[in-house]
Order: structure tokens, then sequence, then C-alpha cells
């Protein structure tokens, strides 16, 4: 069997897809992008830009705006100014009506961004088209909706809005972030300065373009992009009223005590390390692409990706060849291809920082495994990776890597692999794999983690709330609960 | 004939259901204005909390697998033996100078405080859960489960009823809690150990220290196994020190302000939820 189907594979009638690229005759980029500042694309003051290139070929997209002091400045005033003014004393239901506008702008934009987000950020377009984008729209969609419905939310209790909302996004979904970030924002009646990924801001300012299509009233939302320091100066600006982050903890740590002594509101949704556990009667073939799914989505740059994978030892063998089976068919390449299945790593920075975090595997006696793929020869890429014979206290089972580097372990007992996913200082997400019913409620029950799959994996939606537990957070993104980090409670200190 | 002497008692600490001294060996002395008479509470130490959050931690599974009936017929217990030591904790409160109606109004609402959030043990999960309405193929659900354990420092000047009105929310959701009474009046929440100890209040679920809090709330925020602190009433430079010190392991701080707890409004289920995280879960629909 094994020899036979060796043979089938060096056949050369191997069937082979052809190249199946997305065109890009019809997107625009701008080889400048200013800062949208008060509903205007207006030059930094600080006179710096910085490039935007696209890592799976390393060529400059556009340059950059840097936002200094004066700049982040002058858009919390902006949108102050458009709180007092405008948009806290609009109707509700026009606020509301504003948020669909911007809903239906992305979903007819919605193939011009897909594409300017695998240019700008590497991921694959099938990904971008198929879920970045859509549920971007969805996001605005849905809490357009709740813009005028903000009294049902809190039973026995009213609520106001907070002001002005910094937010600071990351490079991993850079649209869909903006959406999380803005939509339930401008919902509960706040403005925004948002600021998009140093490596990824281009959509960010397609976003910026159609909310100024949109005629929202200038100010509202105002867009940055910078680096980290940008990022800093929106955190300790004075007149900003709550900060929304998302990132890694090491970062939402410093933010938090930046934030101390101040009265400004936080929500923070960080980093993880996901144990994904297969049960001995999960469904095989189902459970080996979940695992695919669970951590090469992305090209593992989730934060909710399932990077410890756990399997019950007598079908361990079983699921791991099945799975190296699967990561040697999948395809590495061009993002723009709609064949592909993994694209570029984001960023050369990053890159390293996953070699790095393989060389450790190594010297720590993991052993190592990566599917054979020819890797292009520009722009930044990693094959996706698994370890085994590894245990609990080695660093890549317990750091957050952000890249397609899966940690396998084995269990014997529900309690043992309980408590192993729980030893961690994260608490993000979390999936178990099996056919019992009963199995699924008392696994899901005692991983602590804010978001659990069973049976399924990396799956999101507007309705569905999304944030950790632990370090991996404070506060929910997503669905009704995803209001309350824009309201305050009237009447309650 | 009446040669008997008054028995004075010896104030200790509650932790994991057993009453111990500070291991430190210090004391805090207090006196009463009445008549003079000095109690030495036990002036606990880092020790003494670090052990109180071990004793939170191994009960907190416990705990949070009672079914909230359960909790909430302890929590109603909790009420009948409070209920029964009424006019001790009157006297207590009059010794602490509040007037003889104030400390029966005091103690009356505490005992109604306790009933009313046994009522939301069942229910509050109902108000804060959700099944949500994904357009993929899945069923989705988020419910409100117990963030772990919780350190409190309780409010300075309402030594009985806010000494109850913050551990109360924290544990009916299933939490354990580690908590620093009055620093100025321990007395009311040191006696209340003697309630909580026959009540059928599983070891451990809740602690209770006295000490000073300039002394102890460096360490109740930066503990790297508690999950949240509430914070009643400090001033903003320890407010801030909380802040900060909670970045090690992204507590969740809680801060109550000037609330009055003898108000009506100060209960509510969202004094449950402060304490409480959302947990969502998918599963696939399809044959």
């Amino acid at each position: 069997m094994s020899k036979n189907s060796k043979a089938k594979k060096n056949s050369s009638t191997t069937w082979q897809y052809s190249n199946a690229l997305e065109s890009v005759d019809h997107i625009s980029i701008s080889p400048i992008y200013n800062l949208y500042i008060g509903g205007k694309f207006v030059k930094p003051l600080t006179k710096k830009y910085f490039n935007s290139i696209n890592p799976a070929n390393e060529k400059k997209l556009a340059e950059i705006a840097l936002a200094g002091k004066s700049d982040v400045n002058k858009a919390v005033l902006a949108a102050r100014s458009a709180y007092d003014n405008v948009w806290c004393r609009m109707d509700s239901a026009e606020r509301g009506k504003y948020i669909y506008r911007i809903a239906r702008l992305i979903q007819e934009k919605s193939r011009e961004l897909a594409i300017i987000e695998s240019l700008d950020g590497g991921k694959p377009i099938r990904e971008s088209r198929d879920i970045d984008i859509p549920l971007a729209a969805a996001h605005f969609f849905y809490y357009a909706g709740w813009a005028d419905k903000l009294d049902y939310v809190f039973p026995g209790r009213k609520t106001s809005s907070i002001g002005v909302a910094g937010q600071i996004i990351p490079w991993n979904f850079p649209l869909l972030m903006a959406a999380w970030k803005i939509a339930p924002a401008l919902a509960s009646g706040n403005t925004v300065v948002l600021k998009p990924a140093e490596s990824t801001p281009l959509t960010a300012l397609k976003l910026a373009e159609i909310i100024q299509e949109s005629d929202l009233p200038p100010g509202v939302v105002n867009i940055i992009t910078g680096d980290g320091t940008t990022g800093e100066l929106l955190v300790n600006n004075t007149k900003v009223d709550k900060i929304a982050f998302t990132g890694s903890t090491e970062v939402g740590k410093i933010i938090i005590k930046s934030l101390a002594g101040s009265k400004k509101k936080y929500s923070l949704e960080l980093g993880g390390k996901a144990a994904n556990i297969i049960c001995e009667d999960a469904s095989i073939d189902q459970a080996v692409e979940g695992i695919i799914n669970s951590i090469f989505f992305n090209q593992g740059h989730v934060c909710c990706a399932g990077s410890r994978l756990y399997v019950q030892e007598s079908i361990s063998n079983q699921i791991i060849s099945k799975l190296k089976n699967r990561m040697d068919h999948l395809i590495l390449g061009d993002p723009l291809d709609k064949n592909t299945d993994i694209g570029a790593i984001n960023s050369n920075a990053q890159l390293k920082k996953i070699k790095m975090y393989l060389d450790l595997g190594k010297n720590e006696g993991g052993i190592i495994y990566q599917s054979k793929h020819s890797i292009p020869k520009k722009g930044y890429w990693c094959a996706p990776t698994l370890f085994t014979d590894i245990s609990q206290s080695h660093r890549i089972v317990q750091e957050e890597i952000f890249g397609p580097v899966l940690a396998i372990q084995t269990f014997r007992t529900i309690d043992e692999v309980i408590a192993k996913a729980n030893n961690t200082p994260y608490g993000l997400s979390g999936g178990v794999w099996t056919d019992k019913g009963s199995k699924i409620f008392q696994i899901s029950k005692e991983i602590r983690a804010g978001v659990i799959w069973a049976n399924t994996f990396n799956i999101f939606d507007p309705t569905s709330p999304f944030g950790g537990y632990k370090e991996s957070g404070i506060g929910r993104e997503g669905g009704l609960e995803g209001i309350s980090p824009y309201v305050n409670f009237i009447n309650r200190t | 004939m009446n040669t008997s002497m008054h028995i004075n008692k010896t104030y200790k600490l509650y932790i994991d259901g057993k009453f111990s001294r500070t291991e430190s060996g210090r004391y805090m002395k207090w006196v009463n204005p009445n008549n003079d008479q000095t109690i030495n509470f036990c002036r606990s130490s880092r020790k003494d909390y670090r052990n109180a959050v071990q004793s939170s931690r191994n009960a907190f599974n416990k705990w949070n697998n009672f079914s909230g009936y359960n909790r909430g017929q302890i929590l109603y217990r909790i009420a009948e033996m409070l209920d029964s030591r009424k006019e001790q904790f009157i006297s207590e409160l009059m010794v602490q100078g509040k007037s003889k109606k104030q400390s029966k109004q005091e103690v009356s609402m505490s005992i109604d405080r306790l009933v009313y959030y046994a009522g939301w043990s069942d229910k509050f999960q109902q108000i804060f859960s959700r099944v949500n309405p994904v357009s993929t193929p899945h069923y989705n659900f988020s419910t409100p489960e117990p963030s772990g354990v919780v350190s409190i420092i309780a409010p300075k000047d309402s030594y009985l009823l806010g000494f109850i009105s913050v551990i109360v929310p924290a544990i009916i959701g299933g939490n354990t809690v580690v908590v620093l009474a009055s620093e100025n009046n321990p007395l009311c929440a040191i006696s209340f150990s003697e309630v909580l100890h026959s009540s059928d209040v599983p070891n451990g679920v809740i602690n209770i220290l006295s000490g000073f809090t300039n002394e102890l709330i460096d360490h109740f925020s930066s503990h790297m196994d508690v999950n949240t602190v509430i914070n009643c009433g400090l001033d903003l430079k320890d407010t801030e020190l909380i802040q900060k010190n909670s970045a090690v392991n992204i507590k969740r701080v809680i801060n109550y302000g000037a609330i009055d707890w003898m108000n009506h409004d100060s209960q509510d289920p969202y004094f449950i939820m402060d304490c409480q995280e959302i947990k969502t879960t998918w599963h696939p629909i399809g044959y």
C-alpha cells in the first residue's frame, strides 16, 4: 500500500493545479497615503513617510504617513469635536444609517479590498475574499442595527456613550480588526481615532476613503498611520476616554501600566496558546482537517490559533501521519493565486521570530517535521511545521509563536488533558473533537477560555462574542457583549 | 457571689475554613470607644494572604461545579445564620459607633441582601446567556463563567453591609474570595466568619483577613494566581498602585467608588457580572 502510494506520488501523471491568479488591473493603490483626520486626507506634520511592502515579493506598495505627537493631538481633537458637536447628539437611528452605508460600500468594493489585503499582508486571496472582507462588512451591518436599540442591551440599566475611543489594531486581519473596533464604537455613540498596524495600513486607508464616500460627519472616524510610538502617543493622550487594543500580551501589559491612575477605560484582545484536544472517539478525517485549519489558517498569524495539539494516545500515530500527509498537499505560494492555502509570512521581523522558535524547538529536543514545498526566492515564507516529542515545559508549548508551527503532545485521560490545556497564562480559545455530546459539554466547560470550538475551529461571526480569560485580554468583541466596552452605566460609579 | 469574670474573645483570621492566628504573630490594637476595652486583631502578613489565595484556588473548582440551586441554598443558609445572631451584630455595630436604629437597619438590610443574591444564583445566567444567531451552520451560545479567585479590599466605612455586599455577588457567581476587612473596624467581618462557618460554605470559598491596607494592597493586586481585584473606595494613589500591579497577569480591576451600600439600588446582577467572563461555544449543525 505504502509502496503503491509512493509510486503514485512520484509519477509524472500527478495532477497539478494550474495557476489561478487574481487580476489586479482594477484596483487602485495611491503611491502616497496621508492621514485621515477630520474628514480629510492631510499631510503629516512630521513630514515623514514609511513604506508598506508586499511580503510575498518585497516590493514597495505605497508610502504611508507617519503620525507624530501633533498629528495624534489633531486627530483626537477632531474626534472630540465631532463627538461633542455632532455624533453624540445625533438621533441614534440616523447614526445607524451611516454605519449601514459603510457596510454596503465595503460589500461593493469587496473584490478590491480583498486583493489589497492579500497584497499588503501576504494572506491567501481565498481567505481575504471569503473571510476577512465579508466578515468586516457583516460586522458593520450587525452593529448598525444596534445603534437605536441600546436600551435593550442591559436590562434594568441605562447607558451612555464614553467619548473618544483610541483604537490600535494588529496586522493579521487588518480590515476585519478595523471593523471589529469601529463598528461597535460608532453604534454606541462614540467617535474614533484608529491606528492600523505599521506593516498593513492599506485596507484601513481604503476604509478611510469609503468612510469619506459615506459622508460620515468629519471627525467621527479618524485613521492615523504610524509605528508603535504613534500607538503609544494615542494611549497616553489625555483627551482620549477609552483605549481598545488588539495585539500582544506584552504590549497589553504596558498599556495597562500606562493607563493606571487615569480614568480611561480599556479593553484588550491579546495573545493565546490554544489547546486543541482530539479525543479517540473523534471523527478522524474531520479532526485532521480541523487541525489544519486551526493552525495553518492565515499562516498561523491568529491569536486564537490551536497551536497546542493534544491527541489521545490510542489514535496519535494515525492522526500525526494523516496530518503530515495533509500538510504535504497544502499549496504554498503566491497569495493572489486562488488555489493558495499558505501565503507569505507578514513581515521579515515576524519570520525571524518564527525561525527563532523553530531553532528553539529543535534545540530543546523536539522533533520537527516541515512539509516539502518549493519556497519562492523573494518574500518571507515558512513551510507548515509540526513538533513532536515535546512536553509542557518546552518554550514552543508555552509561548505564542504566531506562525504556522504546531506543538503536538499526547494524553491518556480527560482529566490529564484538561490540566495540560489550562496550564498556560493564556485563555483565549480552545478546541475539542469527539463524537460524544456529553464529553463536548464537559470539556468545553472545563477549558478556561473565552471561545470554545467543538468539532470545528477558527470560525467567526459578528453576533458571536470573542475575547479571552486570564492573560488573553479583557472584554469581548462581537455580539451583544461587544457593546459593553463602549458604554458607561448611568447611576453607577 | 457574682465572681464570674467576663470571657474575652480571641479574634482570629478565617483561612481555609479554619480560625487561625496570623503566622506573623503580629497584632493590631482596637479600642472600644465606649469602655476603653481593647481587642487585639490579627495583623495579617503577605504569607497569610498567600495561604488564603491557595485555599481559594483549591476551593474554586469544587465551588464552581456546585449547581446554582445549591449555591443559592448555602447563601440562604448564611442569611438564616445571620438572622439568628442578629443581636450580636447589632451590638457590635453599636460598639463601633452606630446608633441602635442605624445598627438594626444595617443588620436587617444585610440579611435582605443575602436573600436577594441567594435568589440570583440560578437566574443571572439566564439573563446574561444567549444563543447567537450566527450566519454559518453552527449552534453557538454564550454563557457567563466565574473569573476565578477574587481579592477584595472591603469598604472601610460599611463594616457589615458593605462587606457582605461585595463578597456575596462574587461567590454566588462561583468565584472564591480573599477579603480584607475594614481596617478601622474589622469586628463585624471577623464575627461574620462564625456565621459562615455554620452555613455549609465549603472551606476556602471565603477567606477573611484583618490587617493594614497599606501593608497588603501590594500583595492583593500582584499575586499571580488571582484573577480579579475589587477595590472599594481606596484613594487615587492606592487605586493607581492596584491598576499598575494588575498588569502582571492582567487581573480585572473593579473599582467601587463612593457607593452608599444602605441604598436599595446598590444591589443588582451587574455586581455579579463584574466577576464573570463570557464563554462562547460553537458546534457545527448537520448530519
